[in-house]
């Protein structure tokens, strides 16, 4: 019980002294994620968009397909990764193994099926009467296709923020394809779990706290989205 | 004007996802002077290589990217063509890596030597032994607890010999394999009150944080020998060869070689240097 009084003090000395190492693995988990979660938005949105207002065959195979994807567990898309980027796999040329880059990849590919997900229910909760109206008042389509979005921003914002909390807290991938190099590739969650393996139990208490402070300010952003902007 | 405000929070994120992903081709740019080395967990774990690299890289335009893994990992990294250079301790593995063609200019680097732990009990009475070998048979057949690497380190590699000279193979509820690195493995033992085989530099490194105690050292086949090796660059005419070679030849002159015998945690040596000159 001592041991974890005096590591939880300790890892708080180090945030409040802004300790440099600590503070740069928060910047590159912050800069990985941020990153993944920007460019897999539009795309996913694209996507949710598609199979809301589309008809095509295979559309509810689809919807079923992102769905079941969420569950895949991050170290599965690591190792499938890793195979991919390694220089004797296929893509071995782009250089890109236990880089930053492949760890952006990595998380949108984790983030992606969620806000596909996501955005889709959304969209479908406005229904097509948005839509339609919009396209029965004269709106050109696109105009329509923003009028339905901008019906649901909230619910959309918050497929966003959930996404970037899947991502954030991610550990499997960033380690398998990132190699967790100090100063690049260290983020918050592979640093944990080095320096548990090391015994410094201080510093992994301290990026834990990080972690779970930016979980809540997630969720009550997430709460807050949910109930359309109101803050009561 | 109301359109505009209606979309303009897609079309913000649209531009700014647009602008990271530019940026997300990353810092690869200077990339002749990033170099990959593929080594153990007890070279960084035991924090040896953040003590020894700034040097180097200091002296060198190189920066070194450091991949700790398992030497059985770290090899398989390497033949991949996904490290440049691999500092590993398996000399059977590297020999083998060698002959088969990914690796070459092999040097010995340091030695320390690997040590039998456990709690200070003793319940299996190996404090009176000087053989390894002999240990491992009072372990298995007073059915002791024992956990092993089990992830094809180096450190597993020489236990996997060990139990194979003692004529015995492990199984059981005994021995359990955690498939962790050193310190985890070590950080288990201690709160299992299991025995393990551990090499000294993670040792020393954690063994202020352990309710263990050494309780076998000193027998000839313990020798724990780490040896650097650059990957061939027939084979994978990519790799950064010229980094490989300037981190051999700095570890292995005899400034590296001095860093690293004045390496101390708590005042103990954890590598010496190889060719160790008068000792």
């Amino acid at each position: 019980m001592n041991e974890i009084v005096t590591a939880t003090e300790r890892a708080i000395g180090l945030l409040i002294s802004g300790d440099p190492g600590l503070w740069a693995i928060i910047g590159i988990s912050f800069s990985v994620s941020l990153r993944a979660i920007l460019i897999a938005t539009p795309f996913a949105l694209a996507v949710a968009l598609l199979l809301t207002l589309g008809h095509f065959y295979g559309r509810r195979l689809l919807i079923a397909v992102f769905n079941a994807s969420m569950a895949v567990p991050a170290v599965v898309v690591g190792l499938s990764i890793y195979l991919l980027l390694s220089r004797s796999g296929p893509f071995g040329d782009l250089k890109l193994l236990f880089t930053q880059s492949a760890m952006v990849i990595g998380q949108i590919l984790l983030a992606f099926p969620l806000l596909v997900a996501m955005a889709h229910s959304a969209l479908q909760a406005a229904e097509r009467s948005a839509w339609e109206t919009a396209l029965t008042l004269g709106a050109r389509p696109w105009r329509a296709l923003f009028t339905l979005m901008y019906e649901v921003r909230f619910a959309l914002i918050a497929a966003i923020i959930a996404g970037f909390a899947r991502i954030i807290a991610e550990v499997g991938c960033s380690m398998m394809v990132g190699g967790n190099i100090l100063n690049y590739t260290r983020n918050i969650t592979t640093a944990i779990a080095l320096e548990t393996s090391k015994g410094e139990f201080a510093q992994g208490i301290a990026l834990g706290l990080v972690l779970l402070a930016l979980a809540l300010t997630l969720n009550l952003l997430l709460n807050l989205m949910q109930g359309k902007g109101e803050l009561a | 004007m109301e359109a505009l405000r209606r979309y303009g929070f897609l079309l913000l994120l649209a531009t700014v996802g647009g602008l990271f992903g530019l940026h997300a081709t990353d810092a690869r740019t200077a990339d002749a002077s990033i170099l990959r080395l593929a080594t153990t967990t007890s070279t960084d774990h035991s924090g040896l290589l953040s003590y020894l690299l700034p040097v180097f890289e200091a002296e060198t335009r190189y920066t070194v990217h450091v991949l700790a893994v398992g030497t059985g990992k770290a090899l398989r990294m390497a033949r991949d063509g996904d490290a440049d250079a691999v500092l590993v301790h398996a000399r059977a593995a590297e020999d083998r890596f060698i002959a088969a063609g990914y690796g070459i200019d092999r040097r010995d680097v340091m030695y320390n030597d690997f040590i039998l732990v456990g709690p200070g009990t003793d319940p299996a009475g190996l404090r009176r032994l000087t053989s390894m070998v002999e240990a491992y048979r009072h372990i298995a057949l007073g059915g002791h607890l024992f956990i092993s690497r089990g992830d094809d380190s180096g450190t597993h590699k020489k236990e996997s010999e060990l139990w194979q000279a003692a004529g015995i193979e492990p199984r059981g509820a005994w021995y359990r394999e955690a498939g962790q690195g050193m310190g985890r493995v070590l950080l288990i033992a201690g709160e299992l009150d299991a025995y393990t085989m551990t090499d000294r530099g993670t040792w020393l490194a954690l063994k202020e944080k352990l309710p263990l105690e050494v309780l076998l050292a000193g027998d000839p086949p313990l020798h724990n020998q780490y040896g650097i090796i650059a990957v061939n660059p027939d084979r994978h005419p990519h790799v950064n060869h010229a980094g490989a070679k300037a981190l051999i030849e700095w570890l292995t002159s005899p400034s590296g070689q001095r860093l690293i015998g004045e390496y101390r945690i708590n005042g103990e040596r954890l590598f010496h240097p190889n060719p160790a000159p008068g000792e």
